[in-house]
């Protein structure tokens, strides 16, 4: 009751300062805060640039997760973090980096460029472009803060139950993932269904399917994968929460619960998840390949298809992940031959890039030195995947060593380096800065030599005997030496790191701005000008093909022909209230994770509250003169 | 991003007329598809829970062929009226529009109570949440549909005051064409929950 009473009171407080009948003058005076426009903007760049910031600061969280795992396996026997800690690290790593660092990075990435690829003003549904930031800010918030109360997850980032239920996971640990993932994973699915719609509905004159740049035709098959593979998630964190908190009997197999539905769900979500971060990575790739070869991408059509394949087979192969739970050989043929399959449309991708640099005229900046690296990277830790996909073999490897370095080689080599090349590439219209060249090859070389000697010798651990997520191992057994090198490297990424972030420092703090078409850029983006303003195009853009930038510039135009007269242009006002949802189902959840009810319903009141605002809010958005009309006004 | 105010006659497709209009119910769409794999997996874990009844009584014991028929007549029937209410909203008739959606929820709120009335029986007879898997996977899936039909009953009332105020026009007109998408949605959903829960547990 007392908690309620607060809560109340709380709630009123907050109210009162929301609606402005506390005290006007300070709402007046928020409102005009640099904070306040950040909060409640719609502009995709912002929200991008906000998806990106938080993505890099969560990559930076699982990376030092990650250097203290590799501290406590420096040695046999070390005990600076066993256990519980330990569990709690790799928890959080994996979590934290697919969820929090990678799929943010993305969708900063998606946001900032794919309307200015396209042609478009804005994303199709501005306000739910804002909720998804902010339930993915909260819902990643909710899932650290483990760490400061209770105890943070610990059942491993795929939580297989029996270990994720209460007996064998006591305490809030697990909690915490099941809620924050579940509000995180709600703005997921909102955002995918917003990219696809804005794909198919807000092309400019002439954007065809089939001119649009890889970089977003990965986007829009992404998108695809999204809105189908969340669901999964979502039902597999309601059935466990059910579990956990409301003493349901989905996974307790006593009760007659099934251990293996877990993984069927979660894998059903998980492998097409891979995919959800890597076919974007891919169409980074084949936009900077094209790029700096200045070369069309070889094979555009054929590279469509692919990506579409490769999209629809996601869906086919999770069994893989479960050859050894004993479904039986037919089930476990099936899958392993579906599994296969997939590495004929990546293939045809690599042949694809290798094709684009054929003969093409290349220079090599840092973007151009991620993609390049890419290519061996990925391809090797496509390789262990076909040994991984046949089952005989998959027993021998299942859960060791050998995966994780599988999966790093896949996930770093391919997503983790084209965020990075994407970064290098995409920066002077992100921030309207460069980064620096001379640091960029520092970061590239310490990060790429880096990777290798962490993730290589691990194949070899897991060929030796060594089991994945335990925290430490027997001397004597021919262990040590490859764990050292394999703890030197990650320190070597970690530096890479470090100079990465002194890199941005350093450009958000020079006052020089970008030239508007850096790299002699091929696609819509380098035709608007750095930075970028918020209405994107004075005029949209008439698209005439393939690289429609470049076919200006061959055709000796400076810029784009507008398909439209010079006009006023409608844009969408910002709203303080995705800000606002997403704190109630904040507190929500935590009151939920605390099982205290009260809180918990209060929260979801307080998001049928703020529903209800938004439905009844009749904002229709105003209309503003460019730059250009305002010049044409002046003179005349 | 054609701005232009559009003019509103009887017969036209309200609903796209705006090209936010066409944004939103493509958005929908596919909202539902996510909807869809959210309900086959809701099925998946009820089919493969089903029989783990452990000690309680099963489906052929619990359930009541007629109290399902009606409940689901009833929503079967409630599809049909949002289907009026949209023809009257195409015709720019407000109050036949307001009249059918207004059964359409009066509809709905009688299914509610006759899911209500059912699971309290059920409950009565030691058939609950928490009694085995096959209860667990039971409530969840029908009882997702219920918390469907619930905020959809909901969501209707609000738009219908806010047709009922603002008039049927490009802005309401979106709202109320998705809500009814969603309503038929649910419908299909039960139609699925007749067969595979009911049908096929009274089989046994
Ligand atoms: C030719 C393509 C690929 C094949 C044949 C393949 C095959 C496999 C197989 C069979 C496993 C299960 C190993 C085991 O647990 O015993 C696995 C694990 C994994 N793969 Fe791949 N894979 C491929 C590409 C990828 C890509 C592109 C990604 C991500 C971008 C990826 C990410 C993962 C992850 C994260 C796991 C481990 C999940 C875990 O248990 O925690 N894989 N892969
Ligand atoms: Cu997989």
């Amino acid at each position: 009751m007392g908690t309620l009473l607060i809560m109340i009171v709380f709630g009123l407080f907050f109210a009162a300062i929301f609606t402005g009948g506390y005290n006007n003058t300070l709402i007046q005076r928020a409102r005009k805060t640099t904070a306040w426009d950040w909060l409640t903007s719609v502009d995709h760049k912002k929200i991008g640039v906000m998806y990106f910031m938080a993505g890099i600061f969560y990559f930076v969280v699982g990376g030092l997760e990650a250097l203290f795992m590799r501290y406590q396996l420096l040695v046999p026997g070390n005990d600076a973090f066993v256990g519980r800690t330990f569990n709690e690290l790799l928890t959080m790593h994996g979590t934290t980096m697919i969820f929090f660092a990678a799929m943010p990075l993305i969708f900063g990435l998606i946001n900032v460029v794919m309307p200015l690829q396209i042609g478009a003003r804005d994303v199709a549904f501005p306000f739910l472009n804002s909720l998804g930031f902010w339930l993915f800010f909260f819902g990643a918030l909710l899932t650290n803060m483990g760490w400061i109360f209770g105890g943070a997850p610990d059942a491993g980032w795929t939580s297989y139950v029996q270990l994720a239920l209460n007996e064998y996971s006591p305490g809030p640990g697990v909690d915490y993932y099941v809620l924050g993932l579940q509000i995180a994973g709600a703005g997921t699915t909102m955002s995918g269904i917003n990219f696809l719609v804005t794909i198919l509905n807000m092309r400019t004159k002439g954007m065809s399917l089939l001119r649009m740049p890889m970089f977003t035709w990965t986007s829009l098959i992404t998108s695809v994968l999204i809105i189908f593979a969340m669901p999964p998630l979502t039902i597999a964190l309601l059935l466990l929460m059910m579990d956990r908190l409301f003493g349901a009997n989905f996974f307790d197999h006593v009760m007659g619960g099934s251990a293996v539905l877990w993984e069927h769900l979660f894998w059903i979500f998980g492998h097409p998840e891979v995919y959800i971060v890597v076919l974007p990575a891919f169409g980074i790739m084949s936009d900077i390949f094209s790029t700096f070869s200045k070369k069309k991408l070889f094979g555009y059509n054929s590279m469509v298809f692919a990506t579409s394949l490769i999209g629809f087979l996601g869906f086919m192969v999770w069994v893989h992940h479960m050859f050894t739970v004993g479904l039986g050989p037919v089930s476990n043929s099936i899958f392993a031959i579906a599994t296969m399959l997939i590495a004929i449309p990546t293939g045809i991708k690599v042949f694809n890039w290798l094709f684009t640099m054929w003969g093409g005229e290349l220079t090599f900046p840092v973007a151009m030195k991620w993609a390049i690296g890419f290519i061996p990277t990925f391809v090797i830790g496509g390789m262990t995947g076909i040994m991984l996909a046949a089952p005989p073999a998959d027993f021998q490897y299942q859960d060791s060593y050998f995966v994780v370095a599988h999966f790093h080689y896949v996930l770093i080599g391919g997503t983790v380096f084209a965020l990075l090349a994407g970064a290098y590439y995409w920066w002077p219209k992100m921030f309207g800065k460069m980064l620096s060249e001379r640091l960029g090859n520092w970061h590239f070389w310490l990060f790429f030599i880096g990777f290798h000697l962490t993730f290589f010798p691990q194949h070899f651990l897991g060929l030796f005997g060594m089991p994945r997520r335990v925290f430490t191992y027997e001397p004597n057994v021919g262990l040590e030496y490859i764990n050292q090198v394999s703890t030197f490297g990650a320190i070597l990424m970690g530096i890479g790191t470090i100079i990465f972030a002194w890199n941005m420092i350093q450009s958000f703090r020079s006052k020089k701005i970008a030239a508007a078409d850096p790299w002699d850029g091929r696609s819509l983006e380098w035709a608007t000008e750095t930075p970028v303003p918020f209405y994107n195009f004075a005029q949209l853009p008439e698209v005439r093909g393939v690289d429609a930038f470049w076919l200006e510039k061959q055709a000796g135009n400076k810029q784009m022909t507008p398909a439209e007269p010079l006009g006023k242009i409608h844009m969408p006002s910002g709203s303080h209230i995705p800000f606002l949802m997403s704190i109630a189902l904040f507190v929500g959840g935590w009151g939920l994770i605390a099982r205290s009810w009260q809180i918990g319903v209060m929260g979801l009141l307080a998001f049928g509250v703020t529903m209800f605002m938004r439905s009844f809010d009749r904002d229709h958005g105003f209309y503003v003169k460019p730059k250009e009309l305002l010049d044409k006004e002046a003179k005349s | 991003m054609a701005h232009h105010p559009v003019e509103i006659k009887p017969g036209m497709h309200l609903e796209t007329a705006t090209f936010e209009g066409k944004n939103k119910v493509m958005g929908f769409w596919m909202f539902l598809g996510a909807e869809t794999v959210l309900f086959a997996c809701l099925f998946g874990t009820y089919l493969a829970l089903r029989n783990q009844t452990v000690n309680g009584p099963s489906g052929a014991e619990l359930f009541d062929p007629v109290l399902v028929a009606v409940a689901t007549a009833i929503l079967l029937f409630s599809s049909l009226t949002s289907v009026f209410a949209m023809m009257a909203m195409n015709k720019l008739d407000k109050k036949g529009m307001l009249f059918w959606l207004g059964v359409t929820v009066l509809l709905g709120l009688s299914f509610l109570v006759l899911e209500i009335y059912e699971f309290v029986h059920y409950i009565h007879e030691g058939h609950t949440f928490m009694s085995s898997a096959f209860g667990s996977s039971f409530y969840a899936l029908v009882g997702t549909h219920g918390a469907h039909v619930t905020f959809g009953i909901i969501w209707i009332s609000t738009i219908m005051y806010q047709a009922w105020k603002w008039g049927i026009n490009t802005e309401t007109a979106p709202k109320l064409f998705v809500s009814s998408l969603y309503w038929h949605f649910i419908d299909v959903v039960w139609v699925f929950i007749f067969t595979l829960v009911y049908l096929l547990g009274m089989v046994g």
